[in-house]
C-alpha cells in the first residue's frame, strides 16, 4: 500500500469512527454497534471505500484484541486470576465442550459428517472477546461476578485455541486431507520439544516481567521522556506478540500473562495509561473491518438459510451458557446475562475458520457461509445484549432480587452510599463507624469480600438500576449518598431517585463550583464540591504555618467558607440565561471569573468582630 | 512545684496584656504552657492528654481574659470534659487532691468598677466563685487570684511592672521560695481532704 492510500484508507476509518461512534452513543446503542455499522457501510456493501485490503487491515487491527488483553492482564493481579481458576477451567472448559458438541450435532443433522460437524461446531463455541469485553467494561460490568464470569470463560477459549488448532490435524488426517499445515517455527519438531519451547516462552515471559522489566522501565522513566515509555510499552506488546508467533501461541495469551505479571508492578497506570488510546483505535478498527467483511451477497443467494443458521447457533450457544452457568449458581438474571453477552461468534472463528479450510476440513462454501455467520453474529451481538437488558432481565429481575433481599434484610437500612472509591468510602467508614446501617453500591468487585467482613452490605452493579437501588433498601432507607465520580452518572442518579424514590433525602458529590450550582438549580440542597473541603483544611494549615493562631485560623476559614456557599447558593439562584455557554469547561471558567468578582465585591471577612478588644464592644469585663 | 500554665484566649493576635503576660511567663524555665485554643480550635478536647497533663503538676495556673464575668467558652468546656466524675471528683475522684489551682485573669474595666456599689457589683473574687469552688470539689486549694485590671488602659511603663511581678511570682513558687499555703484566696477553707503533695 502506497503512503496516499494508506493515508486516504486511515482518513476513511477515522472519519466513520468519529462520525459512528457519538451517534450509536448517543442512541444509546453502545459504540461496539456503531463501528460496525459504520464499517457496513464504508465496506464494499454500501459505500465501497474500504473492502479489497481487509484481510490486512483486520490482521493488524487483531493487534487491538492483543492490547486489550495485555490492559486486562494488567488490571488482574495473580491472586485475583488464581481466584477466577474454578470460572476459567470450568465454566470455560464446559462451555466449549458443550457448546461444540451441540453446534457439532447440528452440523451433523445438517448432512455434514462427524470431524467437520466437530470443527464447526469448535469454530462457532468462540465468542468475541473484543465486543465483549469492551462492551461490558462500557456498562460498567465487568468487575461484577457475572462480568468475571464472561471474562474467564472468555480466557479460556482464548487458552483453547491453541490445543483445537493442534486437534483439526488430527481430525483431517480421517478426512483424508493433507495436514502439513506449517504454523510455526518449532511446528516441525518432535511433541515433547514443542511443549518444552512453550513453557520456555512462558517462563521467559514471567521472569522478564519480575526481574527484568522493572529496572528498565526505572531507567526509561528517569529519562522523563513521555514517548520513550510508550515507545517501550509498545514494544513489549509487539515483542510477545513476536515471540508467540514463533512458537504458535496465541499472542493475546501471551500478552495477557505478560500484563498479569506486570500487574503487580508500580508502573502498572502508566502502561495502561499509555496503551489505552492504541487499543481502543485498533479494536474500533477491527470492528470496522469486521463490518466490512460481511459478504452481503450471500443475503441474496441463500437469505433465509443464513438467517436461520445465525439463530439457531446463537441460541444454542446462549441456552447452553445460560444451563452451564446455572450449574455454577448464577442466579437466572446473571445466566440470562452471560448467555446474551457469550451468543456471538468471535475472532479466533476466523482463523480457526481459515486453518480447517486449509486442511480441508470444510468446504469453501462451507467456510464462506461461517464468516458470514459469525461476522453477523458479532454485528448483532450488541443488539442481543440489549434485549437480555430490556426484555429478559425485567423477567427475571423481580424474582431475583426478591430472593436475593429475602437473604439480606436490608428493612433497617438507613443510608446507602453509591460509589465506594475515594469519596465514598470515607464516608462509609465514618457512618459505620458510628454504627449506622450502611448499603453501599458498587461496581468493583475487588472491594466486597474486606467490606462484608466489616460488616457492610456490599452491592454490586450499576447505582443507576432502580431494580438495585430497590434490592438496597432504597424503599425504606432515610438517606442517599450520591459519591459516584462521575458528572454524568451523578446527574442521572438525581434524576432517577427523584423520580423513583422521592422520599429519599439526597446528599451529593458535586465535580466542581459549576456542577454544585447546576444541581443545586436542580433542587438537591446537600451539594458537597468534592475538594473543597480538603482545600479549606489546607488553607487553613497554611495560616497556621503562616503564624496565624490556629483558632483564628479556624475561624476564619470557617467564616470564609460562609461566605462561599451563600454566594453559590445566591449565584445558583439566578439561572444563566446564556445559552451560548454549553461547553462546561466555558461554564467553569465563567463561574471562577464570577467567584472572583464577588470576592472583590462582596468582600469575604477577613476576622470576625467577636472578642473585638476595643473599650466599647469589647467581651472583657 | 511543677507548674502547668493552661492559658486561653481566642485571638491573641489582638490581646496585649495576655500577650505580655505570656512573654513573662515562658521567661521562666520549666513551665509547661498549654495553649487551649491552639491545641483544640474544633473543641474537641482530647480528655486523656489533659487529664496526664493534670497529673504531671502540682500547680494549675488558668490565665485568660475576664470575659462576662466568667472564663472565654473553651475553659468552660475544658471543665466540663476535663474535670470528670470519678477522677476530679465524685467517688474515687481524688486525682486532682493536694494540687494548688492559681487563676490569672486580665479584666476590662479598672478596679474601682467592681465591689458592691459599683457598677459591677460584685467584687472579682466573688465573680470568680464558680471557678473557686470548682477547685474546693476537686479537693484543690485555690489561691489568691492574680488580676489586672482594665489592661487597656496600662501604659507600657505599667504593664511591664505587673508582668515583672508575675514572672517573680512564677519563679518563687517554682521554686518553693514562697509557700503557697500562706497565699491562698481570702476566707479560702481547705477541703477536708486535701494533704499537700499528697498525689
Amino acid at each position: 500500500m502506497d503512503l496516499q492510500g494508506f493515508l486516504f484508507g486511515a482518513f476513511i476509518y477515522l472519519c466513520a469512527a468519529v462520525i459512528s461512534a457519538p451517534i450509536a452513543k448517543r442512541l444509546g446503542l453502545g459504540s461496539v454497534l456503531g463501528y460496525l455499522m459504520a464499517g457496513v457501510i464504508i465496506g464494499p456493501s454500501v459505500l465501497g471505500f474500504v473492502g479489497q485490503e481487509g484481510a490486512d487491515v483486520m490482521h493488524f487491527a487483531e493487534f487491538g484484541v492483543i492490547m486489550m488483553l495485555f490492559i486486562v492482564g494488567l488490571e488482574l493481579q495473580p491472586e485475583a486470576l488464581w481466584k477466577l481458576r474454578r470460572a476459567i477451567f470450568g465454566l470455560g472448559l464446559l462451555q466449549v465442550v458443550g457448546t461444540a458438541a451441540a453446534i457439532g450435532a447440528a452440523a451433523m443433522f445438517f448432512g455434514l459428517d462427524w470431524r467437520a460437524g466437530l470443527a464447526v461446531g469448535l469454530i462457532l463455541a468462540m465468542s468475541s472477546t473484543a465486543i465483549v469485553l469492551q462492551s461490558l467494561a462500557e456498562k460498567g460490568t465487568l468487575k461484577t461476578p457475572s462480568g468475571q464470569s464472561a471474562f474467564a470463560v472468555l480466557l479460556f477459549q482464548d487458552i483453547a485455541v491453541i490445543p483445537i488448532l493442534a486437534l483439526l490435524p488430527l481430525l483431517a488426517i480421517g478426512h483424508g486431507a493433507e495436514a502439513g499445515h506449517s504454523t510455526s517455527l518449532i511446528s516441525e519438531y518432535p511433541a515433547w520439544l514443542q511443549a518444552l519451547c512453550i513453557l520456555g516462552a512462558v517462563a521467559i515471559i514471567i521472569a522478564a516481567g519480575r526481574f527484568i522489566m522493572q529496572p528498565l522501565f526505572r531507567i526509561i522513566a528517569d529519562t522523563g521522556t513521555r514517548e520513550i515509555f510508550v515507545a517501550f510499552a509498545l514494544l513489549i506488546v509487539v515483542g510477545i506478540t513476536q515471540l508467540m508467533g514463533l512458537i504458535g501461541l496465541s499472542a493475546a495469551l501471551g500478552t495477557f500473562l505478560a500484563g498479569v505479571v506486570l500487574a503487580d508492578s508500580e508502573y502498572r497506570h502508566e502502561l495502561e495509561m499509555d496503551l489505552q488510546p492504541f487499543k481502543g483505535l485498533l479494536l474500533a478498527v477491527f470492528f470496522m473491518a469486521v463490518g466490512a467483511g460481511i459478504d452481503f451477497s450471500l443475503f441474496q443467494t441463500a437469505p433465509l438459510t443464513l438467517l436461520g443458521l445465525i439463530a439457531g447457533f446463537i441460541a444454542i450457544k446462549i441456552i447452553v451458557m445460560f444451563a452451564l452457568s446455572l450449574l455454577f449458581k448464577h442466579g437466572k438474571a446473571n445466566a440470562s446475562m452471560l448467555g446474551f453477552s457469550l451468543g456471538q461468534g468471535g475472532e479466533f472463528g476466523f482463523v480457526l475458520i481459515t486453518f480447517a479450510a486449509g486442511l480441508g476440513l470444510i468446504s469453501v462454501a462451507t467456510s464462506s457461509m461461517l464468516v458470514a455467520m459469525i461476522a453477523l453474529s458479532m454485528a448483532l451481538a450488541p443488539l442481543l445484549m440489549m434485549l437480555d437488558q430490556k426484555l429478559v432481565q425485567p423477567i427475571f429481575s423481580g424474582v431475583e432480587e426478591a430472593r436475593e433481599s429475602d437473604m439480606v434484610d436490608h428493612s433497617d437500612t438507613e443510608v446507602i452510599i453509591a460509589g465506594h472509591g475515594r469519596f465514598g468510602m470515607t464516608i462509609g467508614r465514618l457512618l459505620n463507624a458510628q454504627g449506622k446501617r450502611c448499603v453501599v453500591l458498587d461496581h468493583d468487585a475487588s472491594q466486597v469480600d474486606v467490606l462484608r467482613k466489616f460488616g457492610f452490605k456490599v452491592f454490586y452493579g450499576d447505582a443507576l438500576r432502580t431494580d438495585l437501588l430497590e434490592a438496597a433498601g432504597a424503599k425504606t432507607a432515610k438517606i442517599l449518598i450520591i459519591a459516584i465520580d462521575e458528572r454524568e452518572k451523578i446527574d442521572e442518579l438525581i434524576t432517577i431517585a427523584k423520580m423513583h424514590f422521592p422520599h429519599l433525602e439526597l446528599f451529593v458529590r458535586a465535580f466542581d463550583r459549576a456542577h454544585a450550582r447546576e444541581i443545586i438549580q436542580g433542587g438537591v440542597t446537600h451539594v458537597y464540591r468534592e475538594v473543597f473541603g480538603s482545600s479549606m483544611d489546607l488553607a487553613k494549615d497554611a495560616l497556621v504555618g503562616l503564624g496565624k493562631h490556629p483558632y483564628e485560623a479556624t475561624r476564619a476559614v470557617k467564616l470564609f467558607r460562609q461566605h462561599d456557599e451563600d454566594f453559590l447558593r445566591k449565584s445558583a439562584a439566578i439561572t444563566s440565561d446564556d445559552k451560548a455557554l454549553v461547553d462546561l469547561a466555558r461554564i467553569s471558567r465563567a463561574e471562577i471569573a464570577n467567584v472572583f468578582r464577588g470576592d472583590r465585591e462582596d468582600q469575604p471577612p477577613a476576622s470576625d468582630s467577636a472578642w473585638l478588644d476595643t473599650d466599647r464592644g469589647s467581651k472583657e469585663v | 512545684m511543677k507548674i502547668l500554665l493552661i492559658h486561653a484566649h481566642p485571638k491573641p493576635s489582638t490581646s496585649i496584656a495576655h500577650t505580655a503576660m505570656l512573654k513573662a511567663s515562658r521567661n521562666v524555665e520549666g513551665i509547661t504552657h498549654h495553649d487551649l485554643y491552639a491545641a483544640y480550635p474544633d473543641f474537641a478536647i482530647d480528655v486523656k492528654h489533659e487529664q496526664e497533663l493534670l497529673l504531671a503538676h502540682d500547680l494549675i495556673i488558668l490565665q485568660h481574659p475576664f470575659y462576662w464575668y466568667s472564663t472565654p467558652a473553651i475553659i468552660k468546656e475544658w471543665q466540663d470534659v476535663v474535670l470528670d466524675y470519678g477522677w476530679a471528683y465524685g467517688p474515687g475522684g481524688d486525682k486532682l487532691h493536694g494540687k494548688f489551682w492559681l487563676s490569672a485573669i486580665s479584666t476590662g474595666g479598672d478596679q474601682a468598677l467592681y465591689g458592691a456599689k459599683n457598677r459591677n457589683r460584685f467584687s472579682v473574687a466573688e465573680l470568680l466563685s464558680p471557678l473557686n469552688q470548682t477547685a474546693h470539689l476537686c479537693g484543690m486549694a485555690f489561691m489568691e487570684p492574680f488580676i489586672i485590671y482594665g489592661a487597656r488602659r496600662y501604659t507600657s511603663g505599667e504593664l511591664a511592672i505587673a508582668c515583672n511581678e508575675w514572672e517573680n511570682r512564677l519563679i518563687n513558687l517554682r521554686d518553693d521560695k514562697t509557700d503557697p499555703m500562706n497565699h491562698l484566696a481570702k476566707g479560702y477553707d481547705l477541703p477536708a481532704n486535701f494533704k499537700k503533695g499528697s498525689t
